[in-house]
């Protein structure tokens, strides 16, 4: 098994010497990642809270892009997908995707036609 | 089995032996049963989805729910979480940095960074129980309605929580708990909460100060805070005291809020758990040599697959159960 690294990140903007120097430089960036979304999350800004995007709050879609880059970043540095075969790299990562994508889509809108029936129906369940 | 003429090594496609993937089979396996893996926590956390998307405007506000730090008193939302997630990241790359001296095969090196891994996880585990037991024990205490829902009660001069303890008034009852031990034709029973609900009740309607939170969800994100003469009529509709949290009802709101996060929470703690016994199997055969006597070091890279994994899935349960 070949064991060469491609050792930049960003598209090639940060280049590291070593692997190990390219480890400790995604484990900062992963570090600032989860300081923002803690720091978000704590203070809650009201500009992202009262505004929304495709009927989620702004901070939300903050929280799941953040949450997108770091689990980017994990699986290419630290689980090594970066030096995999593409073939390889693409059936791992578009096979979930796609059936994840599609189940949270009919579950959530299940979820919110159950929700209006709640709402509007001559259901009482909060009482 | 070459059997036909050929005219080059190009040709030899169909032969067998070819790698198009090239990774061993053994990597080829852990990725396989990492998809398969992520397709089930994806199961949990949609239902997850589901559930809340299903009761949007009552769900429980995580931040309200996770304020505790070990040795600390006070409110510290999510402080303690961010603290596992790091820890968690830290141990994965202590991982990530063992495989990359197994590729070099320094076996001392591989020694340390596996033990710190080890540590690493081992912390996260004893943190997530001490989270289980908090949240368990539970702080303030409820009442639950007939329909279920939850009445969190709050200090109407500083807005704080108020707990059961703070008002609710001793009353002569007899409350005894009954046991299996003292009744001869006892069987089970439910166990009586520190205050009975006409305590509470009385304590309530006695002191002035305190006020009743709905679980329903105000456009400004809070939960609703009801009017003292609200809350005195609110008061009747409460059937139950509940203190803490079981899979059936909790002080925190929706019942399934509990049941969830026991599920994800749980389930992602077994896979920790069980990441940290392989690794210490790994860590003890790379002790012994087995990996020095093979020649490489792959199996510390097909466990640090599974460890990476496992903290992938918490980077998810962190966005989707504490933020979001």
């Amino acid at each position: 098994m070949a064991h060469e690294h491609k050792l930049e990140i960003f598209r090639g903007l940060l280049k590291f010497k070593s692997n190990t120097q390219k480890i400790w430089g995604v484990l900062v960036f992963l570090t600032i990642v989860t300081a923002v979304e803690v720091a978000l999350g704590i203070t809650k800004p009201a500009v992202m809270t009262q505004n929304s995007f495709l009927g989620m709050k702004i901070l939300n879609w903050i929280f799941i892009i953040l949450t997108l880059v770091k689990a980017y970043y994990i699986a290419w540095d630290f689980m090594h997908l970066r030096d995999e075969r593409s073939s390889l790299r693409r059936a791992i990562v578009w096979t979930p995707i796609f059936l994840v994508a599609y189940l949270v889509f009919i579950l959530l809108f299940e979820a919110d036609y159950i929700y209006n029936v709640f709402k509007d129906g001559f259901v009482q369940w909060n009482f | 089995m070459d059997s036909t003429v050929t005219t080059g090594a190009d040709e030899n496609i169909w032969g067998g032996g070819n790698r198009p993937l090239a990774a061993s089979y053994g990597k080829l396996m852990m990725w396989f049963f990492l998809v398969s893996d992520a397709l089930t926590f994806s199961g949990f956390l949609a239902s997850y989805g589901f559930s809340r998307f299903k009761f949007i405007e009552t769900w429980p506000i995580a931040d309200e729910v996770f304020t505790h730090v070990p040795f600390f008193h006070g409110n510290f939302p999510m402080y303690y979480v961010a603290f596992m997630t790091f820890i968690l990241i830290m141990s994965s790359v202590t991982m990530v940095l063992a495989v990359d001296a197994g590729h070099r095969l320094q076996k001392t090196k591989v020694i340390w960074y596996m033990f710190l891994t080890i540590i690493g996880g081992a912390i996260f585990v004893g943190s997530q129980a001490w989270e289980w037991a908090t949240f368990i024990r539970g702080d303030y205490g409820a009442l639950e309605t007939n329909g279920g829902r939850i009445l969190q009660f709050v200090k109407a001069d500083s807005g704080e929580r108020a707990a059961l303890a703070d008002f609710a008034k001793i009353l002569e009852e007899d409350r005894v708990g009954h046991e299996k031990k003292n009744g001869v034709w006892f069987y089970q029973g439910e166990a009586l909460p520190s205050y009975s609900l006409n305590e509470v009740t009385e304590g309530f309607k006695s002191n002035p100060n305190i006020l009743i939170r709905t679980e329903t969800i105000t456009a400004e994100g809070e939960k609703t805070l009801l009017t003292r003469e609200e809350s005195l009529k609110k008061i009747k509709d409460g059937a139950l005291v509940v203190e803490g949290a079981n899979l059936v009802r909790n002080e925190y709101g929706s019942r399934l809020f509990a049941d969830f996060f026991f599920f994800i929470t749980g389930f992602h703690g077994f896979h920790v758990f069980s990441g940290v016994l392989i690794n210490i199997i790994i860590f003890f055969n790379v002790i012994i040599g087995t990996y020095e006597r093979r020649g490489h070091y792959e199996m510390v890279e097909k466990v640090g697959l599974y460890w990476h994994f496992v903290d992938l899935v918490w980077v998810f349960v962190f966005t989707f159960f504490y933020l979001v």
